[in-house]
């Protein structure tokens, strides 16, 4: 059994009337990859922001590497790498500059740790006499995981390092996340972007400061009940005001280039739509059972937190 | 349906030696959506920037909704509604208050900005919240009334840039069902976005790669000829084009 690095008990968190967050509880344990997955408002920054001690809780609990973070927030300090969504290095420092300051605030070199940041930083060497303001985006966040990693911390907190990023850049710093995390470090990451839960070895789905669910992208996915079915068609707008008209039908949902769809009868509905749809002139239907995917369940179970309030 | 409402041919924007947007040509019809598709750094604002009459080409041509973008910027400004991520509605002003400064800078008459107002509220739900700031509603709530505002003065065209960011994903759907509504009633959607899914929802997508526009056509026909399942796919092969792993 491996160790606890974050324990989090009952922590809540609130801004005068506002509950930002509500009763979380989360275990991360070493080595893992853990993801916080939610939108814009869902309280993932006001949590990150108490786990790396620049924030006090109202009530519960948090410890990470071992240290409780309000008696031992200096020595939490020590143990944690924390790259903050918005760029917080010193743009009128060099490259350089900044990883060597960030390096001597922790009391160590560039050399000391240097194999930790190796295959990130080597590909901005190239301009480590550029000014951090002068850099491009995707530039920025190297250079900042660098900083963020300098000290060789046992767990380092990424806040949503992909929101506002391209596709293809997105892939690519999932990929050197998962170098990262061979080297034995603790990853938690928190995101928008459902897709990228898929990349995790366990996730937390949160929304409104509340956890909504929390485990293994397969067994969250596996909760999704009855099965789903992705519908195509030439006609996509048309079919989805269908769909949503159709009287047995309990979830809708475009997906891209097909429709997300749930049925409330019990039995194979197929041959039942086919035949619907065809009434109302669709020739060309494509549907077939899929897999439920992070985004499928989190809608499921936001719709079934709205309909419970 | 075969309006042109934008036209561009071989425009470009030079920041000294550096050539942000070179040479890009293409034409948008009336009521399309339109999917302007490329990754960080290969000139979606600065073309942006042009087309809205904020930035001044350094050569080529442009015409939005008829007007020139060298010498009709003003009438540009006032024929397009425009919503971002990054700015849209100001924090401090209550839900109304915002409509009512957004009206009166397109020049509604008084009576028009109180009947407006009344829709807003209404169609959106958000008569509970009207006198509330801005700052205190959820980011999909605050998204959908900037695009409600952004179509205030019955603009025929509508620069949406990256509007679902970070939005939980019913509220996402939720705005694209209000962008596939205004597109019905012939407004045309010209739309940036980082959500490959969404590139899906576009009549025609067009995908820049260093100032250049290296694709253009529907998601059908682009998955097509690039042989793969995935809007994801298409963009991925492009924004990369020679299989390297920068990371």
């Amino acid at each position: 059994m491996s160790n606890a690095v974050v324990v989090i008990q009952n922590l809540s968190k609130t801004y005068g009337e506002i509950s930002a967050l509500h009763d979380i509880n989360i275990k991360v344990m070493q080595g893992e990859s853990f993801g916080l997955i939610g939108p814009d408002g869902a309280g993932k920054t006001t949590l990150f922001r108490i786990l790396t001690t620049l924030l006090l809780p109202d009530s519960g609990s948090v410890a990470v590497c071992g240290f409780d973070v309000q008696k031992d927030y200096k020595a939490v300090r020590a143990s944690i790498g924390y790259m903050p969504e918005r760029f917080s290095l010193y743009q009128d420092l060099t490259v350089e500059e900044n990883l060597a300051f960030f390096a001597s605030v922790f009391g160590t070199t560039i050399r000391a740790n240097y194999e930790l940041i190796q295959d990130i930083y080597e590909q901005i060497e190239p301009f480590k006499n550029r000014r951090a303001g002068d850099l491009s985006g995707g530039m920025k966040q190297k250079l900042a995981l660098s900083c963020a990693l300098i000290h060789k911390p046992q767990v380092i907190f990424l806040d949503e390092p992909t929101t506002g990023v391209d596709a293809v850049s997105r892939k690519e710093f999932w990929q050197m996340l998962a170098k990262l995390k061979q080297s034995g470090i603790t990853i938690l990451v928190s995101t928008p972007y459902m897709d990228e839960a898929e990349l995790c070895d366990r996730v937390a789905l949160i929304q409104h400061g509340r956890i909504m669910d929390i485990d293994r992208p397969s067994a969250i996915t596996s909760t999704f009940s009855g099965p789903l079915f992705a519908l195509k068609s030439k006609q996509m707008y048309r079919l989805m005001r269908c769909l949503k008209a159709y009287e047995h039908t309990k979830s809708v949902f475009a997906f891209g280039d097909s429709i997300h769809y749930t049925d409330v009868r019990a039995e194979n509905p197929i041959k039942a739509i086919r035949q619907h749809l065809q009434r109302h002139g669709f020739d060309d239907l494509e549907i077939e059972e899929i897999r439920p995917g992070i985004e499928d369940t989190f809608m499921a179970l936001m719709e079934h937190k709205s309909e419970s309030l | 349906m075969t309006t042109t409402v934008i036209d561009v041919s071989e425009l470009t924007r030079k920041f000294g030696d550096f050539t942000a947007v070179d040479r890009i040509s293409f034409q948008v019809l009336k009521g399309e959506i339109f999917g302007f598709l490329g990754a960080n750094g290969a000139g979606k604002t600065t073309a942006i920037r042009m087309l809205i009459g904020l930035l001044r080409p350094t050569s080529g041509k442009a015409s939005v909704s008829g007007f020139d973008v060298y010498t009709q910027t003003e009438a540009i400004k006032k024929s397009i509604g425009y919503m971002s991520q990054k700015f849209s509605l100001y924090q401090d002003l209550t839900v109304e208050e915002n409509i009512r400064f957004y009206a009166g800078i397109y020049g509604l008459s008084d009576e028009n900005i109180v009947e407006k107002s009344a829709d807003v509220l209404e169609r959106l739900a958000l008569h509970p919240v009207r006198k509330s700031l801005i700052k205190e509603l959820p980011l999909g709530w605050k998204q959908k009334l900037a695009f409600s505002i952004a179509m205030i003065h019955d603009p025929k065209i509508v620069f949406l840039d990256e509007p679902t960011g970070g939005v939980d994903p019913i509220t996402r759907r939720q705005f694209w069902d209000m962008i596939y509504a205004s597109a019905d009633n012939g407004v045309t959607i010209f739309v940036t976005t980082h959500y490959m899914d969404e590139a899906e929802y576009c009549n025609r997508v067009s995908i820049m790669v260093d100032g250049r526009i290296a694709a253009m056509d529907s998601p059908r026909e682009l998955k097509t000829a690039f042989q793969v399942k995935k809007m994801d796919d298409v963009f991925v092969k492009l924004a990369r084009p020679t299989g390297a792993q920068t990371a």
